[in-house]
């Protein structure tokens, strides 16, 4: 660990921002997918293992993935200024964005075109989401445990409507115990 | 509209971010049932709304509750529901983030990792199917939530197209 720290260049916090700016301000939907080509393909600043390593933990640490991986790549290159400064880079210009798509859709949402683009948007939006947790459940193993374990959380927040917390607190720690009874 | 209590917004996303393994799409049942089912703060309608228009902006997909926090109340709005998300990633990630550079091989976040990862996937499957239910009235709109996933599941296409689609088809009244 302290060879590749001392052959890393450090980053200034200026690098960080402006670099986490144009990761944020290119990726639309997937930021992790924009994190990696920049950092790993055009600077250069981690190698694809290095990346990987971080992707790991930044998804399982609770919270946007994407801040997570932002937060651990700027701690790793400048410490706590850095973690700081690639964090304002990553979301200060997607909330001047935001609030700019706020005063348009109150100036602009009640009109009846705006409402149907929206609609049909809406409609292709939860389409997307779907397919996206398809995706990701084609690697769950075929066993019946961990699938009992999702359904369980899906019907506790999606169909009883409990509060998202209570039903975690319940079912995480039993999930997580099994996995490590059956690791060792 | 009442005056919106933004300290106990802020307290209740605090709390979920901590809970929120695998991304801002596990929490959004409770960001909903909250602001629409508890607090009456936008209607079910417009949450599907002000979620879909702060999936075209660039930025983290959990930038909607940065909109929904703008629009019932401004800029005060958007502290409350935009710091919470900073919490865990200033806190725990970084903590994390430190270990993790001492101790690369820990057996326990293995565990915590596969045991956690179904109940990820289930609960993004309840967000699916929560804003499905806010917007689709008939069945073409669940014809068109299908027709989606299949495209999605079939092609590489960038999902900025189908939602561009999914605009147009809007408002020539397909859906």
């Amino acid at each position: 660990m302290e060879q590749t720290e001392l052959s890393r260049p450090r980053n200034s916090a200026l690098a960080l921002f402006l670099t986490f700016s144009r990761i944020t301000l290119s990726g639309f939907g997937g930021l992790t997918f924009w994190t990696r080509y920049v950092l790993v393909e055009r600077e250069r600043w981690l190698t694809q293992r290095e990346f990987l390593d971080l992707l790991v933990l930044a998804q399982l640490l609770p919270g946007p993935n994407a801040l997570n991986l932002t937060v651990m790549v700027g701690y790793r290159f400048g410490r706590w200024t850095g973690a700081a400064a690639a964090v304002a880079g990553f979301l200060t210009c997607p909330c001047l964005v935001v609030i700019g798509l706020g005063v348009l859709y109150e100036h602009y949402g009640a009109l009846p075109q705006f409402q149907r683009a929206l609609t049909g948007m809406s409609i292709v939006a939860a389409g997307l989401l779907l397919s996206f947790v398809i995706k990701l459940a084609t690697v769950l193993p075929r066993r019946l445990l961990p699938w009992l374990f999702g359904a369980l959380a899906f019907v506790g927040v999606g169909v009883l409507r409990w509060p998202l917390p209570w039903v975690v607190a319940a079912l995480a720690p039993w999930a997580v115990a099994i996995a490590w009874k059956e690791q060792s | 509209m009442d005056r919106v209590d933004l300290g106990g917004c802020f307290l209740h996303l605090l709390i979920l971010w901590f809970v929120a393994i695998g991304g801002p799409a596990t929490i959004l049942p409770d960001v909903q049932r909250y602001v629409v089912e508890v607090r009456h703060l936008v209607t079910n309608k417009e949450f599907a709304e002000l979620y879909t228009l702060a999936q075209v902006a660039p930025g983290p997909n959990a930038m909607y509750v940065t909109l929904i926090g703008w629009h019932v109340a401004g800029l005060p709005g958007v502290a409350a529901t935009t710091l919470p998300l900073l919490v865990p990633a200033s806190t725990l990630t970084l903590l994390v983030g430190h270990l993790n550079e001492r101790y690369p091989n820990a057996p326990l976040g293995r565990a915590i990792r596969r045991g956690l990862a179904p109940i990820t996937i289930g609960l993004m499957f309840a967000s699916a199917t929560i804003l499905m239910r806010a917007v689709n009235h008939d069945w073409r709109g669940y014809l068109m939530t299908l027709l989606t996933v299949t495209v999605v599941l079939l092609k590489r296409w960038n999902p900025l197209w189908l939602l561009a689609g999914g605009a147009l088809a809007g408002i020539f009244g397909l859906v």
